[in-house]
């Protein structure tokens, strides 16, 4: 038993299970659910150092051997992706310290957020096709019930188009699974990567690779795929749809990434180009969806979905620095996404409302938030010297190296126009004057608090791009390197 | 056994899929609870069905002796079945919810959030 694969998820369940024990009271579970993310965030943190020494882990649950169990596999992207689980748990459960209200607290908000960050855990660390779809599950009902919880009728509302969705894909997630056992006959993933190899194609792997594109797809909101993102995150609290925004979408991009550099590579002219293709139209559908709107979180939701484009246009291109740009732009996003998300709350908690035309002035009563507003803001367009200057420097420059300069000018374009819709929320709610008196609600530290320092994280990733896009490099080469995961879980088995 | 397996998926398929292009949420979910059905069935069916023995070693030996039928399907679709049921039972009362709130079943009345 490898403890540092296995904590991750232990943690998170148990800290639920506690806290449902203490269901009366609010507040120990509040610190307890508080406690429970930090130790996630510090385990995580342990399996990177374990993964960066002693190359990829493996534990194989029950002791049964590697095609035949169930396996937990960490490789480099796995635990980068489970610090950010962690790091933003953390930043959003203290943030909802000062924003959480009392019905919601008392009916479940900490177990079903540990349930969530357990599903999410379980979707890096699998190894296995089926634990897949079970962690997806998971991850699905703690969120449902999440975004329905409090029944406010917009939100209810929200969650209906959500639910229907997403148990659509994963209908077609599953039955993509059970096809591919009737291919392959395993649901190991490295073993299945292995079996396919030896599979001649006639069309039934390319048939599958689509099929997992599209369940993988919807998860992630892909074009055309993404319509129940911005129809339901702007409808539940604000620490909710900034955990939603953070962690959700990109499980579904990092499994696409799983997905299609370990096992579908059979055929990367048609599937990549596929992926190039979807992944420019995304882009560019997310960020005119964006400019139509005026709403703070619709235009930060249509947003998720054109960066999520970015994440993909990496994964099109294939090369170790694309794969890298890729991911340093989920670090980069996950964190200047969730910062967007907890600053629009606190501009409610101000203004009062969401409404781009009702809010204003926010800047002369707060100039502190205008600045934790703009780091994030410029960091999202691609400003130098923040985050995704960085990120978006890399994927542009893989574009252009793979000669595809078109997704080169896409790209460009798209960042630029991602500057003009978030110029519209700084005129808009921060500089423009108000029209209606301030509410003069308390903003305390514990709402302030996240905000500045997910700002700061923003800004020391622009500042040490250097050494994180080395690790990112390392994540990409570790992706690339098929054999060696093949090696690590299977243990050099036929 | 596969021919009627493939025609009886395709329709719940078919069916399901026509539910769900329904405006009224309750056919909505039932559709959603017929493709459930069909994708286990899919998944059960993907593995061949064969007259086959079950996957029991005779006493005293290490591994069944003849071919036996593939576990692991029936597996998989057990599991399944079980995340359905309540994922489905969420829905229901989901939907409940919705009509207490909206007070109508009319999934196009339930626009307020679009964009």
């Amino acid at each position: 038993m490898n403890l540092p694969l296995v904590l991750p998820l232990l943690i998170p369940v148990t800290t639920a299970a506690v806290c449902v024990a203490a269901f009366g009271h609010a507040v120990w579970q509040r610190w307890l659910s508080i406690a429970g993310a930090a130790a996630h965030l510090s385990v995580s943190v342990w399996l990177l150092f374990e993964v960066h020494r002693g190359g990829i882990q493996t534990s194989q649950m029950g002791a049964w051997p590697a095609p035949f169990g169930i396996t937990l596999v960490s490789d480099l992207f796995s635990a980068i992706m489970l610090i950010l689980a962690g790091f933003m748990s953390l930043a959003v459960l203290v943030y909802s310290l000062g924003s959480m209200d009392k019905r919601r607290e008392s009916f479940g908000y900490y177990p079903l957020f540990h349930l969530l960050l357990m599903g999410v855990s379980g979707s890096f660390l699998t190894g296995d096709i089926f634990n897949l779809y079970v962690w997806f599950e998971v991850m699905l009902i703690a969120s449902f019930a999440l975004l329905s919880l409090g029944g406010e009728p917009p939100q209810i509302e929200g969650s209906i188009k959500y639910v229907t969705l997403n148990l659509a894909a994963s209908a077609i997630l599953l039955s993509s699974i059970g096809l591919v056992y009737g291919l392959a006959g395993t649901l190991n993933m490295a073993d299945l990567a292995q079996k396919l190899d030896r599979i001649p194609e006639t069309g039934l792997k390319s048939m599958l690779a689509v099929l997992f594109m599209v369940a993988f797809g919807l998860k992630a909101a892909v074009f055309p795929l993404f319509f129940w993102l911005p129809a339901s995150y702007h409808t539940c609290p604000v620490p909710v749809s900034a955990i939603f925004a953070g962690l959700l979408t990109k499980v579904g991009v990092y499994v696409l990434i799983r997905a299609f550099t370990l096992i579908f590579v059979h055929d990367a002219g048609y599937t990549h180009s596929l992926l190039l293709l979807i992944s420019l139209l995304t882009m560019i559908t997310g960020v005119l969806g964006a400019l139509a709107q005026n709403e703070f979180r619709r235009i930060l939701s249509f947003h998720i979905v054109s960066q999520i484009g970015y994440m993909v246009l990496g994964l099109a291109l294939y090369t170790p620095l694309a794969l890298a740009g890729s991911i340093f732009y989920i670090t980069h996003h996950i964190i200047v996404k969730t910062n967007l998300f907890l600053v629009s709350g606190v501009a409610h908690r101000l203004g009062g409302t969401f409404e781009l035309k009702h809010l204003g002035g926010l800047n002369t009563l707060r100039p502190a938030l205008g600045v934790l507003f703009l780091i994030p803001a410029l960091s999202l367009a691609g400003l130098p010297p923040l985050s995704g200057f960085f990120a978006k420097l890399a994927l542009v420059q893989a574009a252009i190296s793979g000669e595809q300069f078109w997704a080169a000018g896409i790209a460009l374009a798209v960042s630029l126009l991602t500057l003009l819709s978030m110029m519209k929320i700084w005129n808009e709610a921060f500089w423009k004057p108000a029209s209606q008196p301030p509410s003069g609600a308390p903003v305390g530290m514990a709402l302030l608090g996240p905000v500045a320092f997910l700002a700061l994280s923003t800004v020391v990733i622009g500042f040490s791009a250097g050494p994180l896009f080395e690790l990112s490099d390392a994540a990409a080469r570790q992706l690339l390197d098929r054999e060696g995961y093949m090696q690590a879980v299977l243990g050099g088995r036929p | 056994m596969n021919s009627i397996m493939a025609v009886l998926v395709g329709g719940l398929f078919a069916a399901g899929l026509y539910m769900m292009m329904r405006r009224s949420m309750v056919k909505v979910i039932i559709g959603l609870a017929l493709i459930s059905h069909a994708v286990n069935l899919l998944v059960f069916t993907s593995a061949t069905l064969r007259r086959l023995p079950p996957p029991l070693a005779p006493e005293g030996a290490y591994a069944p002796q003849a071919a036996i039928v593939d576990p692991v399907p029936q597996a998989l679709v057990l599991t399944a079945i079980v995340i359905s049921f309540g994922v489905l039972a969420f829905a229901v009362v989901l939907i409940h919810r919705t009509y207490r709130t909206a007070g109508t079943d009319d999934l196009d009345k339930l626009d307020r959030t679009d964009t």
